[in-house]
C-alpha cells in the first residue's frame, strides 16, 4: 500500500470507486430527468419511485417467476416504460397546458402513492437481492480489488448514457426528438405524431430510471425507500448540470459522484452536503446551469 | 378536373382563447395555382394558415382539401395528406445543423423534389450543411424553411410571408424560386404584405381585413385595381 496526500492509496481509490458508482445512478437518473422536462417540460417527481418499481419488478420477476437478474435488466425497464405511458397517457397529458407546478405536485403525489403502495405490501426494511454469479467476487487491479459488480455497474450505466446520447444527438430520431423538443407545433404539421413521441420520451425516460433501479437492487437492498433518498441528490445534479442538457447531466452526475466520494476522504464530514455546495455556486455563477443554454 | 379546387375554405371562424379572429373566411385555391392572401397586419392571414394546417385551438366552418373534410383533423394527419407549412418566424432549428434541418420531415408521398435538385436550386444549403440551422442568414434561413418542405412530396405549401425582412436582392431570388416550383407542379398559397412581389409570381389575390376575405383580384387585373388596393392595404 502506499500513500496519496497522506492517505492511503486503498482507501482513496476505494472511495473513488463508490463515488463513480453513486455517479453512474446520478447519471442514469438525471438522463431520464433531463430528456422528459425537454419534451414534456415536466419536473419528473415521480422519477425515484419508478426507480425504486425497476428494483422491484426485478425482485417479483426472481421471487415469483425465476426470471434471472439479466433479463431483469431488459424486461423491468419495458414492464415500467409500459406503467410510464399509462401514467402519461391518464394524468401527465392533461396538464402540458398548465403552470409547471401541476406537473411537480401531480408527479410528486404519484411518487407517495406508489412508495405508499410499496411499503404498504413490503414494509419499510427492505428484500436481499443476490449479485448474479457471474458478477460475484472480486478482481486484483494492482492498486486495490474491485468488486466485479461494482464494475460492471458504472460500465452499464456509461454504456447506457452513452447509446442515448448518441440516438439523441446522431440520429434522425434524435434530431426529430430535439425538433420536437423546440417547436412541437411546426414537427407535428410535417406529418410527425407528436403526441404519441411525447408518450414515448416518457417511457423511455422511465425506462432508463427502472434500468437503473435494476442494477441498484444488488448493491442497496430492495426497499421501497430507495429512490427517495437518491432522488433529491438526483435533482441537485439536474440543476447543476442544467435542466434538460443531454450530455451535461451525464458528466454531471458521474462527475458530481466523483466529488462526492473524494470528499468523503477528504473532508468526510463535508460529504453529504458537498452536491448541494456545488448547486449554490452554480446557481450563484451560472443560474442556467454548467451545460444548459439559458432561460427559455 | 383542371379547374377544380384544390383547397376550398369556406366560413371559416378561429379563436385564440377567447379573442374571434376569423369572421367567415371563404376562399379557394385550385391545383398548380399560386394564391396570395394579402391584408394589413392583424387582418387573420396567418390565422387562416395555421387553421389549414390544424395549428389553431378552436375553428369552425369547412375546409376541404381534394374534396375530403379535414376541419377535424389533427396536425399531423393533416400533414399527411399533403400540405406543408413554412412559418412566418421560418421555424429553424437551433439545435440541429442544416442537413438535419433540411431532412426532419418525413416523406409523405412520391413526388418530392430530390436532394441534387435542391441543392441546385439552393447550393448555399449544401455549402453549409454542417452549420448550426440558425447560424445561417435570414434569407439563407428562409430558403432552408422552404427547402425542406419541397422534398416531402406535400402538394400545397403555404408560404407565410416569405420576403419578411430580407434585402431585395434575396426577395428577388425568393420570387424567381416560387415561379420555379410553380413550374414543376406546386400549388402555392402565399401570404404577403408587399403585394408589388406578389403581383410577379402569383396567379390571384384575395384581399383579407378583420378576419374576412373582402376581395378577389386576378393577377391580370392588377395594375388596374392599384387604387382599390391602395385603399385595402392603407399604404
Amino acid at each position: 500500500m502506499f500513500m496519496i496526500f497522506g492517505y492511503p492509496s486503498a482507501l482513496l481509490f476505494g472511495q473513488l470507486l463508490l463515488g463513480l458508482i453513486n455517479g453512474a445512478f446520478y447519471a442514469l437518473l438525471s438522463l431520464g430527468l433531463a430528456i422528459i422536462f425537454g419534451m414534456l417540460n415536466i419536473v419528473n417527481f415521480a422519477h425515484g419511485a419508478l426507480f425504486m418499481l425497476g428494483a422491484f419488478v426485478a425482485w417479483g420477476l426472481l421471487e415469483f417467476l425465476g426470471v434471472p437478474y439479466w433479463w431483469s435488466l431488459l424486461l423491468a425497464p419495458v414492464i415500467v416504460g409500459a406503467f410510464g405511458i399509462i401514467l402519461e397517457k391518464i394524468f401527465i397529458a392533461r396538464l402540458y397546458k398548465l403552470d409547471h407546478l401541476y406537473g411537480l405536485l401531480l408527479t410528486f403525489g404519484l411518487a407517495l402513492i406508489i412508495e405508499g403502495l410499496a411499503r404498504n405490501q413490503f414494509g419499510s426494511s427492505g428484500m436481499p437481492f443476490a449479485i448474479p454469479s457471474q458478477l460475484q467476487g472480486a478482481t486484483d487491479l494492482g492498486f486495490m480489488y474491485m468488486p466485479n459488480y461494482r464494475g460492471w455497474v458504472v460500465l452499464a450505466s456509461a454504456s447506457m448514457c452513452l447509446m442515448v446520447w448518441l440516438i439523441i444527438e446522431k440520429t434522425s430520431l434524435g434530431a426529430n426528438l430535439r425538433a420536437a423538443t423546440e417547436n412541437p407545433a411546426l414537427v407535428q404539421s410535417f406529418g410527425i405524431n407528436v403526441p404519441r413521441m411525447i408518450t414515448l420520451t416518457y417511457a423511455a425516460g422511465v425506462a432508463l430510471a427502472a434500468f437503473a433501479g435494476v442494477l441498484a437492487a444488488p448493491i442497496y437492498s430492495v426497499n421501497p425507500g430507495m429512490g427517495s433518498s437518491f432522488i433529491i441528490t438526483v435533482f441537485a445534479v439536474v440543476v447543476i448540470g442544467g435542466m434538460g442538457s443531454i450530455a451535461g447531466s451525464i458528466v454531471t452526475g458521474f462527475g458530481l459522484g466523483v466529488i462526492e466520494g473524494l470528499t468523503k476522504v477528504f473532508y468526510p464530514q463535508g460529504s453529504s452536503t458537498v452536491i448541494f455546495v456545488v448547486m449554490v455556486i452554480v446557481l450563484l455563477t451560472r443560474p442556467a446551469g454548467l451545460f444548459g443554454r439559458g432561460g427559455h | 378536373m383542371p379547374d377544380a379546387a384544390m383547397l376550398t375554405v369556406a366560413g371559416l371562424n378561429a379563436w385564440y382563447g377567447e379573442s374571434h379572429i376569423l369572421h367567415g373566411v371563404d376562399f379557394e385555391v385550385r391545383a398548380g395555382e399560386v394564391v396570395t392572401l394579402l391584408g394589413r397586419n392583424g387582418a387573420g392571414k396567418t390565422t387562416t394558415m395555421k387553421s389549414i394546417m390544424g395549428l389553431v385551438g378552436r375553428r369552425a366552418g369547412s375546409i376541404r382539401y381534394n374534396g375530403a373534410e379535414i376541419t377535424s383533423l389533427r396536425p399531423d394527419q393533416i400533414g399527411r395528406r399533403g400540405i406543408a407549412l413554412c412559418p412566418e418566424e421560418r421555424g429553424i432549428f437551433a439545435s440541429l445543423d442544416v442537413t438535419e434541418n433540411l431532412m426532419l420531415p418525413p416523406k409523405i408521398a412520391d413526388g418530392g423534389l430530390d436532394l441534387p435538385t435542391i441543392y441546385t436550386l439552393f447550393p448555399n444549403l449544401k455549402e453549409r450543411a454542417k452549420s448550426q440551422g440558425t447560424k445561417l442568414s435570414g434569407g439563407e434561413q428562409q430558403m432552408l424553411a422552404i427547402a425542406r418542405i419541397l422534398r416531402t412530396g406535400a402538394k400545397l405549401l403555404l408560404l407565410d410571408e416569405p420576403t419578411e425582412g430580407l434585402a431585395p436582392v434575396i426577395v428577388q431570388q425568393i420570387g424567381k424560386m416560387i415561379r420555379e416550383i410553380k413550374q414543376r407542379g406546386f400549388t402555392v398559397l402565399l401570404v404577403e404584405q408587399n403585394f408589388h412581389f406578389a403581383a410577379t409570381v402569383a396567379d390571384r389575390h384575395y384581399v383579407m381585413e378583420h378576419g374576412k376575405v373582402i376581395d378577389m383580384i386576378p393577377n391580370s387585373e392588377i395594375s388596374g385595381s392599384m387604387d382599390k388596393l391602395h385603399d385595402y392595404l392603407g399604404v
